[in-house]
């Protein structure tokens, strides 16, 4: 955990090293400890509380590759005053980070298995860190998909780097998008689709999912469908957050604090809370 | 070398299927073979025929305005591509382009709506996995309408 | 000063007038005394300077919807129930500044605010009171915030056992009164006749043995214990309201689309009264301005409602944009979530949120009409 020994509302102090843009709205922050500040270190799932002097303070899930903490690495939307305020700032900028917070993917259960994710829209940003992990030990994993699915060609984030994992002979990438544009010869369809046809054994799969609730609900839904065990699905909820620390209050799902008993839920433990609308 | 009727009874489609209707329907079966970029079939033509894609990727597409194709959705290697064939007034709907070198086990059309008639048990086993399909492309469209990541906000809001 | 040596449980017997100088003791030792006072017709809790603060000649009629003072008869300290403040105010201040920023050359620094920890000292906390403050114990000790732990460190509370029930209580359904059993340095009942007026004190901690060293009491009799008991028995049987929570976390689970959550939505105003005046509530929001030159920056912490409709916003809307939906969150957080959450129920019976809601919403009822037809089997869930 970043310097708060004792306060964790206190933010520690990182420099900014880079913005750079992805897709339109898309932007990755990459930071590096501020003079003083203790290298970080985390887990794939986790997230971040970045602050911006005079703006405010939101929840980014971290992007980076967990063993290799800085630069520290947020993939977010502009999408508010603060995010917005974030992709303005220029390199030696000072930022406020608070974290890491929440569980993570628990990759080392998928020791032995075949390993699905699925992504939709920003929802990659989060499983970045689980797909860098899992190629730093592919010995230890069986068959790995990744599947993911987004608005049209050009919201497809880390482009560059899913053709690379593509061109893995290890790794399986599918990528799809809802709505065809320009000359795009990929599939076309929703993420789900690809589920059924999806190179791995639901018999001996773990699944990560991270997008939009209604997304992870479907694709749930889908590989359990094909028998994928609610035991072995996990999903990343997101809720209003202000503390951080199961404080405040705001990011309660059922008897959940998503920043402390999640973000990472294990499906089964969650499935009832999802299911049921404006929990 | 495998024969047609083997080939089709391992295509999901049929997964299954009792094995003396594989037989009935391999009767109605051919290879196709189509280039990246031809056409299967266009909208408005006559839908006869039935296709199991084994390999290659299919877009489905309408005429937009400006002459332009717009790609609704793309049929995959394991899926079943078409069922205008089964209900009158038997006419495609959209046009598939090969989006890739593809090869598909063709079934003729009339030939599985003759069969289906004269074997009720075959015509059920096929109309339930024809609603199968029609269900999970059903699903598929109502999510893609949701458009949900759009949902995940373009706009200016409070944080 | 009697010799006696005092333990733990021991009851003594402190006139009326001597309580002054238990306040004046606790003044002296640098406590801020806190106590019930009439502040815009209603009672509520403040700075006292003397016993002749206290509500006396006053007691409180409540209802749905409904309080007004009312004159007593008698010179009774604590004759009324709870009013629509609770002791959060002082142990979870509604707001409170974090930290300060300065912008600097290189960007900014950060400026913690050193917290002044006020020693505070409560007069007149009721048993369902007692209960509330364990509840935040378990809620802000389990995260060690530190705002919290300083204030409660200090604290002395001297407990009342209701000598009546308020309107709207039922803190014998929840297991919470009306005898004040822990969580207290001295506990007091008030007997007051004709001829007499005086306190039978119970011992709760050593700090009461050193207060109580330093005015005169007597050891307390089996009349006076009698008496006392009586008192209890008699608030016991004046309950307001009551509530059956048997199974209480698997019911509410159970029926989160009963119809009866659409029912109460078309009466509540989502006005937030409930969150604020309840005694165990402790949602707070984060929040962050700046100067209008920007050269200083501050971070608050503040309390918060669920009941607001941006209190669950995510890109996209809010999560809970229905008051059916906020009033099912809140309800079902303080009767069965916040056991998962903490080990008890978060309701102590002490019917403020009945009291303060404009539209009489009583929670006791909700439960009963869920209750009554409940929808689903136990095999769901």
């Amino acid at each position: 955990m970043s310097e708060t020994l004792g306060n964790p509302m206190l933010p520690a102090l990182y420099r900014v090293l880079r913005v750079h843009r992805e897709i339109p709205d898309t932007f990755t922050l990459e930071l590096e400890p501020g003079d003083g500040a203790v290298i970080p270190s985390f887990s794939c799932g986790q997230f971040n509380m970045l602050y911006v002097y005079g703006v405010g303070e939101i929840p980014i899930s971290i992007s980076g590759n967990p063993a290799q903490p800085i630069p520290l690495v947020h993939t977010t939307r502009a999408v508010g005053v603060v995010s917005q305020a974030m992709r303005e700032l220029k390199p030696g900028n000072v930022i406020g980070v608070r974290g890491p917070f929440g569980s993570s993917w628990p990759v080392e259960l998928a020791n032995g298995k075949d390993v699905v994710i699925v992504a939709g829209g920003i929802g990659l940003a989060p499983l970045r860190s689980v797909m860098y992990q899992i190629m730093a030990q592919r010995e230890r994993y069986g068959r790995v998909a990744l599947l993911y699915g987004t608005r049209t060609p050009s919201d497809i984030l880390y482009r560059r780097e899913l053709e690379n994992w593509r061109s893995h002979f290890d790794l399986e990438v599918f990528v799809t998008v809802d709505r065809a544009t320009g000359s795009w010869r990929g599939s076309v369809g929703v993420v789900t689709r690809l589920i059924p046809h999806a190179p791995f054994d639901p018999l001996n799969a773990i699944a990560f999912v991270c997008g939009p609730e209604i997304m992870m609900r479907f694709t749930a839904a889908e590989l359990q469908k094909r028998g994928v065990a609610p035991e072995r699905l996990y999903v990343s909820m997101e809720r209003n957050m202000k503390c951080a620390v199961g404080l405040c209050g705001h990011c309660q799902f059922g008897p959940y604090f998503v920043c402390r008993d999640g973000p990472v839920f294990r499906y089964k433990d969650v499935q009832n809370w999802l299911l049921k609308g404006e929990m | 070398m495998q024969t047609l009727e083997t080939i089709l009874a391992q295509h999901p489609f049929f997964k299954g299927l009792d094995a003396r209707y594989m037989s009935l329907i391999t009767g109605c079966a051919s290879n196709v073979r189509y280039k990246a970029d031809e056409y299967f079939f266009h909208e408005g033509e006559a839908a006869e025929r039935f296709y199991m894609l084994r390999e290659g990727r299919v877009a489905l597409e309408t005429h937009g305005p400006q002459h332009r194709e717009i790609v609704i959705e793309t049929i995959e290697a394991g899926e079943a591509l078409g069922w205008s064939w089964l209900f009158p007034p038997y006419r495609w709907h959209f046009s598939a382009r090969a989006l890739q070198d593809v090869r598909a086990i063709a079934l003729d059309g009339v030939c599985l709506r003759t069969k289906g008639a004269q074997d009720h048990d075959l015509g059920y086993e096929l109309a339930m996995r024809v609603a199968r399909i029609l269900m999970e492309r059903l699903q598929s469209t109502r999510l893609q309408l949701l458009d949900l990541y759009e949902a995940e906000g373009r706009r200016v809001i409070y944080e | 000063m009697s010799t006696l040596a005092l333990h733990l449980h021991d009851r003594v017997v402190v006139e009326r007038d001597h309580l002054s100088e238990v306040m004046a003791y606790l003044s002296s030792k640098g406590y801020q005394v806190i106590g019930p006072t009439v502040r815009e017709q209603a009672i509520i809790y403040d700075t006292l300077s003397s016993l002749d603060d206290l509500p006396v000649g006053y007691t409180d009629e409540q209802d749905g919807g409904s309080y007004r003072l009312k004159p007593r008869r008698d010179r009774a300290l604590f004759g009324y129930a709870v009013g629509p403040q609770s002791w959060k105010k002082f142990l979870h201040p509604p707001s409170v500044r974090l930290w300060q920023a300065y912008r600097t050359d290189t960007g900014f620094r950060i400026a913690e605010d050193q917290q002044e920890t006020p020693k505070f000292a409560f007069i007149g906390v009721r048993s369902c009171e007692l209960h509330a403050i364990a509840i935040q114990d378990r809620v802000f000790l389990q995260h060690n915030d530190p705002i919290y732990r300083e204030r409660r460190a200090h604290l002395c509370i001297i407990a009342v056992n209701c000598a009546q029930a308020g309107g709207t209580c039922f803190c014998v359904s929840m297991q919470t009164g009306p005898k004040a059993e822990s969580g207290f340095d001295l506990a007091l009942t008030e007997i007051l006749d004709e001829q007499q007026h005086y306190f039978v004190v119970e011992v709760g901690s050593e700090l009461g043995i050193e207060i109580l060293n330093a005015v005169p009491y007597r050891e307390a009799n089996q009349d006076d214990i009698e008496r006392a008991e009586n008192v209890l028995a008699n608030t016991a049987a004046q309950m307001g309201r009551s509530m059956d929570t048997t199974d209480i976390k698997n019911l509410l689970y159970r029926n989160l689309d009963h119809p009866r959550w659409e029912n109460v939505a078309s009466r509540c105003l989502s006005c937030t009264n409930c969150t604020m005046v309840c005694p165990t509530c402790f949602c707070t929001t984060v929040e962050d301005m700046t100067d209008l030159a920007g050269t200083r920056a501050e971070r608050w912490r503040r309390w918060d409602s669920c009941f607001t409709m941006d209190f669950s916003y995510i890109v996209g809307g809010s999560v809970r944009s229905s008051t059916k939906a906020r009033y099912r969150q809140w309800m079902t957080h303080k009767l069965a979530s916040w056991i998962d959450q903490f080990g008890t129920s978060g309701c102590v019976g002490c019917g403020r949120c009945i009291t303060w809601c404009p539209v009489g919403i009583d929670i006791t009822e909700e439960v009963r009409a869920i209750r009554e037809t409940p929808m689903s089997s136990p095999a769901d869930l």
